[in-house]
């Protein structure tokens, strides 16, 4: 009887939570009809519908990056700051080429560093075959692609740590309407928090709690990571709870009647019918993670995207701009190839093969 | 002397908003085993809830319930429930629905090779097992619920519940399932307490009818007991006049409450 009075904020967040999967499999008969109808409109050029279809859509995107570019380029143009005039695509389209013989050089920079140390070793070896002979690491600045890799690391590392707490504690919340009444007002109270309140309080605990000589992890790292988790914790609560707590009556009433110990009640019935909306959660704090991260490491100094538009944005050069807006542009593709990642291992994953996913 | 499934003085009232429902009110049956008993009635008379007290689902207000010399307080594979709209587990096959069940009752007194063995033969008794790799989604109706017969007949249950087991099903499909329920009765002399909407079913089935009163507080109204011999055919039974008796006695009675319910309300 108790799913029947089922609390108003959780009902909301299920239907918040459900548009994001909304499925629409919408073929457009009416085209299709009306290519059969006048097959003249396309015969001369002979493509198939479905090609043109493709065709359509690509083309319609490519002409609205295109005004998009322009009109960018335009306005670009006419804003003058401090640091020179506003980038304009093309000035960060040449920015990106830069920033690759950038990376080049820093490679060579390090092959080159090595090499030097090991024909100044071999020598020492040479002239004294008991030299104690010492290797130290290159210490050159991180290249942009280093970086990346740096903030994929935390991400992953903050998101992972999340999804520990998230996942159980949804189910938990999901499974006991008493236990969802005493953390809901937690959840709800700490789900606004902007990640750059918790970084102080984060900063403050991990130097006093993360002590040790030799760390594994910086202590940027851990803050960042930690605020990652702490704020990319909530969309899976949220919709971890909704899944489990939806689960349909018949097939709960199925497992009392079978008397399923309830870890098996919860392999084989609570978790399969609850995947869709766990996804769905995940999803979610990936992209507030990805998002939140940014911010994190500009405060916390972790040497990645972050940072590097902190350290851009202070080193004020003319290039300052065009430098950022790349790392803007990169920071969007990464967020898309993450969620576009997520989908992947939900189709993977789910046992439901015949719902579209997107 | 004690009957198999003794259903005594059972009452329930549930909470609700608007204060306490008293949905059932002092329903008594004795039930042999090996009998196939309906219950029918009005729409929100109290079948379902019976049946659910039955299965353990529900705890009665007052009185209880005695099945083999035991008392029923909670679910248990004894008292197997068919529902309505199948409830199979979408994300297993038609196997592993039944696997499902069958691993958990006799966890520890069938190995693995006659827990197998006891499945296919479960299967192959509702006819379907050429569709065990079936997911449910690719199966038909009458094939998913002849699943959800085959889980619980493979629990071994003291009593078959059936909750309106072919309400959702076309006629055609209809009669087939009340045939093989049939042939499954008189194979296995399973006791049933089914849940119906359907006279003709109803008569066709039972041993015995169990007529319920409207509810609030409804209870059993008048117990009709059908003595065709069996096997029946449904054919033969059509133009039978004591099938026809039956048939007429089950309305007559359904249509007079429906005038007291019909005329209490204006």
């Amino acid at each position: 009887m108790s799913s029947l009075v089922l609390n108003p904020i959780r009902s909301d967040v299920g239907e918040a939570a459900m548009t994001d999967t909304i499925d629409s499999t919408q073929t457009k008969p009416a085209e299709q009809e009306s290519a059969a109808l006048a097959p003249w409109r396309y015969s001369a050029w002979s493509i198939p519908p479905a090609a043109r279809r493709i065709l359509r859509g690509t083309s319609l995107s490519v002409i609205g990056i295109l005004l998009f570019m322009l009109l960018w380029q335009a306005t670009a143009n006419n804003i003058d700051t401090s640091l020179g005039k506003f980038p304009g695509p093309i000035q960060v389209i040449s920015q990106v080429q830069n920033m690759a013989d950038e990376y080049q050089r820093e490679q060579q920079r390090r092959v080159d560093f090595y090499a030097r140390q090991q024909t100044r070793n071999d020598e020492l070896l040479r002239s004294d075959p008991g030299a104690e002979v010492r290797i130290r690491p290159y210490t050159g600045r991180p290249t942009f692609l280093n970086q990346i890799l740096i903030s994929l690391v935390t991400v992953a590392f903050g998101f992972a740590l999340a999804m520990l707490v998230a996942i159980p504690l949804g189910i938990v919340c999901g499974l006991s309407e008493t236990l969802y009444n005493a953390v809901n007002p937690l959840i709800q109270l700490f789900k606004p928090v902007s990640p750059l309140a918790w970084l102080p309080l984060v900063t403050m605990l991990v130097s006093a709690l993360y002590v040790s000589d030799d760390p594994l992890f910086e202590k940027s790292f851990v803050t960042s990571a930690i605020t990652v988790a702490l704020c990319c914790l909530w969309p899976t609560v949220i919709n971890t709870t909704v899944g489990v707590a939806s689960v349909d009556k018949d097939l709960i009433n199925v497992s009392r009647v079978i008397c399923l110990p309830t870890h098996v009640h919860i392999r084989k019935i609570v978790l399969p019918s609850a995947i869709p909306l766990i996804f769905t959660g995940m999803r979610l704090s990936l992209a507030t993670g990805w998002m939140v991260l940014i911010a994190a490491e500009m405060l916390a100094q972790n040497p990645g995207l972050g940072k590097f538009i902190w350290d851009e944005f202070q080193n004020g050069s003319s290039d300052s701009l065009s430098r950022i807006m790349v790392a803007v542009i990169v920071i969007g593709f990464i967020g898309l190839i993450l969620d576009k990642l997520m989908l992947t291992v939900q189709r993977y994953i789910s046992w439901d093969k015949q719902t579209v996913l997107r | 002397m004690q009957a198999y499934l003794e259903i005594s003085k059972v009452g329930i009232e549930f909470n609700t908003e608007s204060g306490k429902f008293r949905a059932l009110q002092d329903v008594n049956l004795k039930i042999d085993q090996g009998e196939f008993i309906s219950l029918i009635g009005h729409s929100g008379c109290g079948k379902s809830t019976v049946l659910n007290i039955l299965a353990g689902l529900y705890q009665a207000t007052e009185g209880g319930i005695i099945l083999d010399g035991k008392e029923v307080n909670a679910p248990s594979p004894d008292r197997a429930v068919v529902f309505q709209n199948h409830a199979l587990l979408p994300w297993l096959s038609v196997y592993e629905n039944v696997e499902l069940a069958v691993k958990q009752v006799f966890k520890g007194h069938k190995t693995r090779a006659e827990m197998r063995e006891w499945i296919d033969y479960n299967l192959a008794l509702v006819h379907i097992e050429h569709a065990k790799d079936k997911r449910p989604h690719e199966i038909s109706g009458g094939m998913k619920q002849r699943v959800g017969i085959a889980r619980c007949l493979a629990m071994q249950p003291k009593v078959l519940l059936m909750d309106e087991p072919f309400g959702a099903l076309d006629a055609l499909t209809r009669a087939h399932l009340q045939d093989s329920l049939m042939e499954i009765h008189a194979d296995l002399g399973t006791t049933v307490v089914m849940i119906t909407h359907d006279v003709d079913e109803a008569v066709l089935l039972s041993d015995r009818i169990v007529m319920m009163s409207n509810g609030p507080a409804a209870s059993v109204g008048e117990i009709l007991a059908i003595t065709l011999p069996r096997p029946r055919s449904r054919l033969a039974l059509a133009e039978d006049p004591d099938f026809v008796h039956a048939r007429q006695q089950v309305l007559q009675f359904l249509y007079d409450k429906h005038k007291f319910t019909g005329a209490a309300a204006a």
